[in-house]
């Protein structure tokens, strides 16, 4: 009888604890969703006269998925983005994020090009204005121009088929 | 000799790869305050136990030359806050707001600090109360010392 309230205790610590192992805490939650998607205005990869700017998607849903050929995971993300290109459902924008343009390109270069453009965010004041804290980072806009899903890390597989698509499929069929 | 000499140029020219220091110019000593007290107290998200004044990190690095233009510009403490907030939640902050969904985190502790207090209080209160004795008990030891006084004075 006298064992039953630490018992209890350590019970309650035991399920707290597990619970928390199941948190990651290198995921922060933003703020962002359900948010206008935030206006930048920022030269092309491929066409730096040109400039690139969310509004160019206005009324269309789009991917917003930010990279660098600095980083590493990418490059495992690389296969999944571009197997997601390959269905051709949505365009997907590149932000290529605090990356010389002449080590964007070569990194396209080396691994393909799954991106309808990229743009260059060269001094990353753009990822601040998303909340980017870490790449890869992934944005899916709805026709109304909303944030309605962030990816923090790179999307794998099962991220890809059990979440984006379904998600993108659903946006897709929203009235705009 | 040799060796010594191209130990010490080593130290000695790799110096300015370590002490890579920023360097602000502020308008006023409040705003110089201001950064310095923001940086303090605003989380970076890349190594998340370290504060922006004290992480090197690229993205903190960024965020304390944001945090230090828009203080220049003449923006307040709390719109520097909001600007970080809103792209990067409540958990930018080392001290989070006082909201519904932080209640447990600022009331809790001082829960827990009343829950024990009561729980000592009680067990103090019941190593300390000697029970009071029963009517019957204190009626019976009454008349055993009366009887007592009167055989010692019978005896005299």
């Amino acid at each position: 009888m006298r064992f039953l309230l630490p018992l209890g205790i350590f019970g309650v610590l035991v399920v707290l604890l597990a619970l928390g192992l199941t948190l990651d805490p290198k995921k922060v939650p933003s703020p962002l969703i359900g948010k206008v998607a935030p206006a930048f205005t920022l030269p092309q990869l491929h066409n730096p006269s040109a400039n690139f700017s969310p509004e160019h998607f206005k009324g269309k849903v789009w991917i917003l998925n930010v990279w660098a050929s600095w980083c590493v995971s990418c490059r495992a993300e690389h296969k999944v983005i571009t197997r997601l290109a390959n269905m051709k459902l949505v365009d997907i924008v590149g932000l290529d994020y605090k990356d010389e343009p002449a080590d964007g390109k070569r990194w396209l270069r080396q691994f393909g090009n799954p991106y309808t453009l990229s743009a260059v965010d060269l001094e990353g004041k753009a990822g601040i204005d998303w909340g980017v804290y870490g790449v890869p980072e992934t944005f899916i806009m709805g026709k109304d121009g909303l944030i309605k899903h962030k990816h923090i890390g790179p999307v794998d597989d099962k991220a890809l088929d059990e979440e984006i698509v379904p998600l993108l499929k659903t946006l897709l069929q929203e009235p705009s | 000799m040799k060796y010594l000499i191209t130990l010490l140029l080593f130290f000695t020219l790799s110096a300015p790869v370590y002490a890579a220091i920023e360097v602000h110019e502020f308008n006023d000593a409040a705003t110089e305050a201001d950064y310095k007290n923001l940086i303090e107290e605003l989380r970076c998200l890349v190594c998340q136990n370290q504060n922006l004044a004290g992480s090197d990190a690229d993205l903190a690095k960024d965020l304390r030359q944001q945090t230090y233009e828009m203080l220049q510009q003449g923006k307040s403490r709390e719109e520097v806050v909001d600007y970080m907030v809103t792209r990067y939640g409540d958990f930018v902050l080392y001290r989070p707001p006082v909201k519904p969904s932080t209640m447990l985190l600022w009331a809790g502790p001082f829960v827990l600090l009343f829950i024990v207090l009561i729980v000592v209080m009680l067990k103090v209160k019941k190593t300390r109360t000697v029970e009071a004795p029963e009517k019957k008990n204190l009626d019976q030891a009454k008349n055993l010392l009366a009887d007592d006084l009167d055989n010692s004075g019978a005896e005299k």
